[in-house]
């Protein structure tokens, strides 16, 4: 295929290297430094896709982030991407693309009746079209917009791609490489500034790549390719391309992503496809530049109709033409150096110009050139359907209200210019208040509120000269501030030509008895006449006519509509533009891939995982893990064929019966010292703790300022102003905080010191009737006997040479002890006790049969202490001292929290005494009464009681305390559960608690 | 995301903090007789300003000292950081 639309020569490109790609299906070439859309119109393909509502055939409006509509879907190396701007990919090897947003195809679409049906989609379109009939939605009204409409279909595999996050300071960031980011990053950076200088595309140079000026003696792109190549060189200095800041957040926080591999045919090893750096600056230039506007008339959405500024773009950088019988539509200057471009490469072009009799130097090479000029000329629309084949074009008055006769043109293309938006996002995203600048008729950043600077174009200066000298001047004063080095630059000498003031006409009015649509925003289809709808309607806020109309909304975020819509705004409400304001600018500037917001933390990297000194041993023999917060733990360990019920139930009656030893290195362990350690932890539990001897532990409960329990477990007085903390696994690092808060904040006279000793320590249960056996052998130096280490009571003992703290402390209900170890240790300490524990018949025993034994003994836990229950609740109000004030006491006596029939823990029985009972469950009164059934409790916690060989379950309910022997019933609606069951005591195992003493 | 004075530590960004409510709440002190209304505006009513405001901060992944920051809730500029046992003035 020959590139028809490619002249012989010029352009950025790489002509000596050829790049093949599809496009829906068929085969073509383009070079090295092409864009998808470059090589798209050099290859003469104009129809790119459909439109959102109306399914209007889509071209090429503009050459960069400011494109509306050409959005393809991307294949790339066995993946695919949606929402990918042809005019921002960069083409390579083997590239496939497809349209999106067209059924059954681009040429054919299905979805254009829409088109011709379009007095059926207004203003409004999703709140009242589909709304009547409501069954109508979801069979045929829901399917069909889903069909037809969308940008693309995101991927359903698993992204292989790895995204990185980075961390970065520096004293400038300078956000675009265009003349002011180029002479602000040079002078900082002469000054010994920390520089980070982004560059959204590939190159570096912004307008400098397309404009006819000269710097020192220099082409434009000379002279940024130079002052690039020394930035480079600078160790002080980050240069970065493929890199868009697209977010300016709280605290001089700026986010940038960089697309590393997107431009290749795949990603290489061991790099990342995207980088998302997360910048602090201590002083931001914003020097992104200004996107031009485009002028509205009739069918102004057809292929071929595009910026005048992206027409020379694809010229100058990609020596394509965009049409070979070119109309230029102009309200200034810019059209001209377009059409100059055209006419330089033997190309005719006709400019209208819709001002009277402008003048200027640009103007004067046109007429020199012999352009065809026509002056107060407007196009009153353009005809053609999947591209453009003529327009339509008429004389204007002086006033612009009244059209002359009209003219029919042929053109293939029409180039339009409107004048220059600002790119002020980044500002206004920082917090700047933007105000409007009557000159240029758009807005510009006004006081700044962070550390940030707007450069040239971006704050509304559109001369190169001015540009230079400004942006050379504010980072020379940045640097200097940051620095205190001053490296001064001469000056360089600048020629540009000269342009004189645009033309305000912005919107050419419809002929007599004519009706074409004039778009305002080409993504999302919305139209002069859906905006005055709106406004008939009643719609007076901007952002209101935004979201009902969809103006500026879609992916492009109105980059090239929002100022016409305001223009439209103002000129039907007959207020001035600042009076209408604009929508609010946010993050980010442009789409963002999912990938590399998350960054590399997926799946097992979402977060650390802590194992226990004893993982190994767990896994070698055959333990099933589970997630407790980041720990693993083993859930049960298996053997043979059995399953999780099985091998748990296995493991718990060992403890019942024989011994058993599970791993609990992964409580929470706090070290308490200092001489008022004994008072902080009389004032954060409940219980009474100024008399516990030295060498004795105690169960406490603590409570947060409004009466819930917040954690439990046991303390010991290791000796006089020593204490060890435990907590619950899932509350360690929540403990730790709230002791800090009190002893910094609200009781900072105690003289204590709290540290997390969690990872020093290696704990193992051992637990069962034959656990002092165990123990015995273990450390045959210590009296472990009922008198030597009673219930509740701590030694510290010698285990084979190794320092263990023995505490005697119970979660089974069992004769238990629990043995910690320095970590390092742990292991050693395991293998010693599975091998003393042998002839006893010790099994380890996971999460599950541990969860079992404690069910069954009424011991509360994590599920009972859920935020929600306070001491009573959970049969702890026996822990509750009326001598002394602790941490939410005065909460207790709210009157909530001693109702007669305030809910308690409770035991609860199938009938059946078979069927097992799924945890969160409600439990009511008649199993068939009207819903909503009013809920009497919830069933907290279950198990299959080992020692009764029945399913037995926790509940919290209310006035459970004279629920004991009442039968009601357990539904779950989400297992489709109905239960009969007894209401018993909730412990179920050893009421009176005599094996822990035995 | 915000960058915090920890008055102990330096600059710091906020994902190193855990935040701590109102710092001007004083605990009523223990074992002293408070009304209904009294506690529960210690305990749950507080008011939602908007503008500068002292609160608490916790350098939880940095020295673990509770500090106070005066921040103002809509423009989230910080003003001045303090230890915790530095009275706000
Ligand atoms: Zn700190």
């Amino acid at each position: 295929m020959t590139q028809s639309f490619r002249l012989e020569s010029g352009g950025l490109i790489n002509r000596d290297k050829k790049i093949s790609f599809k496009f829906n299906g068929k085969n073509y070439f383009g070079y090295e430094g092409d864009t998808l859309a470059s090589a798209l119109i050099a290859n003469g393909v104009h129809l790119i896709g459909r439109s959102f509502k109306y399914h209007r055939p889509r071209g090429f409006f503009g050459a960069g982030v400011d494109e509306p509509y050409a959005i393809v879907q991307l294949y790339r190396n066995g993946e695919t991407e949606p929402n990918i701007k042809a005019t921002e990919q960069e083409l390579f090897e083997g590239l496939e693309a497809k349209s999106v947003n067209c059924w059954p195809s681009v040429n054919f679409d299905v979805g254009a009746i829409n088109n011709f049906l379009k007095i059926f989609l207004p203003a409004g379109f999703y709140y009242k079209t589909f709304m009547w009939p409501k069954s109508f939605w979801y069979k045929i009204y829901e399917p069909f917009i889903r069909r037809a409409a969308g940008l693309g279909t995101a991927s359903i595999k698993h992204d292989k791609e790895r995204y990185e996050h980075k961390y970065e300071y520096c004293d400038l960031l300078i956000t675009g490489s265009g003349p002011s980011g180029l002479a602000s990053a040079y002078s900082a950076a002469k000054n010994g500034a920390k520089v980070i200088l982004a560059e959204d595309k590939s190159r570096f140079g912004g307008t400098l790549l397309t404009s006819e000026v000269n710097i020192g003696n220099q082409s434009g792109k000379e002279w940024a390719d130079s002052i690039i190549s020394e930035l480079k060189e600078m160790p002080n200095v980050t240069v970065k391309n493929r890199s868009q800041v697209f977010g300016y957040y709280d605290h001089n926080m700026l986010v940038m992503s960089e697309r590393i591999s997107d431009h290749l045919p795949k990603t290489k090893k061991f790099h990342p496809k995207q980088r998302l750096w997360y910048i602090r600056a201590k002083e931001v230039l914003i020097s992104s530049g200004s996107i031009e506007r485009p002028i509205v008339f009739g069918n102004n959405d057809t292929p071929g109709v595009m910026l005048s500024s992206a027409a020379k773009e694809y010229l100058k950088v990609y020596g394509v033409l965009v049409g070979k019988k070119p109309l230029v539509f102009t309200n200034n200057d810019s059209g001209y150096e377009t059409a100059i471009e055209f006419k330089k490469n033997g190309i005719d072009p006709i400019i209208l110009d819709t001002r009277k009799e402008p003048q200027s130097e640009i103007i004067e090479e046109a007429k020199n050139m012999n352009i065809n000029i026509k002056n107060s000329y407007v196009v009153v629309a353009a005809q053609g359907y999947k591209k453009v084949k003529s327009a339509d074009v008429a004389k204007i008055s002086d006033n612009k209200e009244e059209l002359g006769s009209i003219e029919n043109i042929e053109c293939d293309c029409i180039c339009v210019s409107g004048f220059w938006t600002p790119t002020i996002h980044l500002a206004s995203q920082s917090g700047n208040k933007t105000k409007f600048n009557e000159d240029i008729d758009a807005f510009v950043p006004g006081i700044s509120k962070q550390n940030e600077k707007t450069l040239g174009a971006a704050n509304g200066i559109y001369t190169l000269e001015e540009t230079l000298k400004d942006s050379f001047e504010k980072g020379n004063l940045l640097s200097k501030k940051i620095t205190n080095n001053e490296n001064k630059i001469s000056f360089p000498n600048v020629v540009e030509k000269k342009s004189t003031v645009h033309d305000k006409f912005w919107c050419v009015p419809l002929p007599k008895g004519k009706n074409y649509k004039r778009f305002l925003d080409f993504q999302n289809d919305v139209a002069v006449s859906d905006i005055e709808i709106a406004l008939k309607e009643g719609y007076r806020s901007i952002e209101h006519v935004k979201r009902y109309t969809t103006l500026g909304m879609a992916t492009d975020q109105g980059k090239t509509s929002n100022l016409n819509g305001l223009q439209l705004v103002s000129k039907i409400e007959n207020k001035v533009v600042p009076a209408v304001g604009h929508t609010t600018f946010r993050p980010p500037y442009s789409p963002v891939s999912i990938g590399a917001i998350v960054g590399r933390e997926v799946g097992k990297h979402s977060k650390p995982t802590r194992k226990s000194p004893m993982h190994s041993w767990h896994e070698k023999n055959n333990a099933v893990f589970v997630d407790a917060g980041v720990w693993l733990r083993p859930r049960y360990y298996k053997r043979g064929e059995e399953n999780l019920f099985e091998a748990s139930k296995r493991e718990a009656r060992n403890v019942r019966t024989n011994v058993g030893v599970c791993d609990v290195t992964t409580l929470g362990k706090i070290d308490i010292k200092g001489p008022d350690a004994a008072e902080l932890l009389n004032r954060v539990y409940t219980n009474a703790w100024l008399k516990l001897p030295v060498g004795k532990a105690r169960y406490g409960v603590m409570l947060r300022e409004d009466g819930i329990v917040m954690d439990d477990g046991t303390t010991t007085r290791i000796s006089e102003n020593h204490y060890h903390m435990t907590t619950t696994t899932a509350q360690a690092a929540n403990v730790l905080s709230h002791l800090e808060y009190y002893l910094q904040l609200v009781w900072p006279e105690l003289n204590v010191n709290v540290v997390s000793t969690t990872e020093q320590w290696a704990g193992a249960a051992i637990a069962g009737p034959k656990s002092r056996e165990v123990l015995k052998k273990l450390f045959p130096k210590s009296d472990v006997s009922n008198e030597g280490l009673p219930f509740m009571g701590y030694m510290e003992a010698d285990l084979f040479g190794v320092k263990a703290k023995i505490f005697r402390i119970s979660f089974s209900g069992e004769l238990a002890y629990e043995v910690n170890v320095e970590s390092d240790n742990g292991y050693f300490m395991w293998e010693k006790i599975i091998e003393a524990g042998e002839e006893f018949g010790i099994q380890p025993y996971g999460t599950e049969a541990l969860s079992t034994l404690r069910i069954e003994m009424g011991h509360v836990a994590g599920s009972e202490l859920d935020g929600r229950t306070i001491p009573h609740d959970n049969s702890l109000e026996g822990l509750l001292s009326k001598k002394k004030d602790f941490i939410g006491k005065r909460s207790l006596s709210r009157k909530a929290f001693v109702a007669e029939d305030r809910q308690k823990i409770v035991g609860v029985v199938p009938l059946d005494k078979k069927t097992s009972i799924p945890e969160g469950s409600h439990l009511v009164k008649d199993s068939n009464a009207p819903l909503p059934n009013p809920k009497l409790g919830y069933i907290s916690a279950s198990c299959w009681s080992v020692e009764h060989d029945n399913p037995f379950s926790l509940a919290i309910l209310k006035d459970g305390k004279n629920m004991i022997g009442k039968k009601l019933f357990v539904m779950s609606p989400l297992k489709n559960k109905v239960i009969p069951v007894e209401i018993v005591s909730s412990h179920y195992v050893d009421p009176k608690g005599e094996r822990v003493r035995s | 995301m915000l960058h915090i004075k920890c008055p102990h530590c330096g600059m710091r960004s906020q994902n190193e903090f855990s935040y701590g409510g109102d710092a001007t709440v004083k605990r009523p002190e223990l074992g002293k007789e408070i009304s209904d209304q009294d506690w529960d505006n210690f305990v749950y009513n507080r008011k939602s300003l908007r503008g500068k405001h002292w609160e608490l901060w916790q350098h939880l992944s940095g020295c673990r000292q509770w500090i106070k920051v005066q921040r103002d809730t809509a423009t989230h500029e910080i003003f001045k950081t303090l230890k915790a046992n530095e009275e706000i003035s």
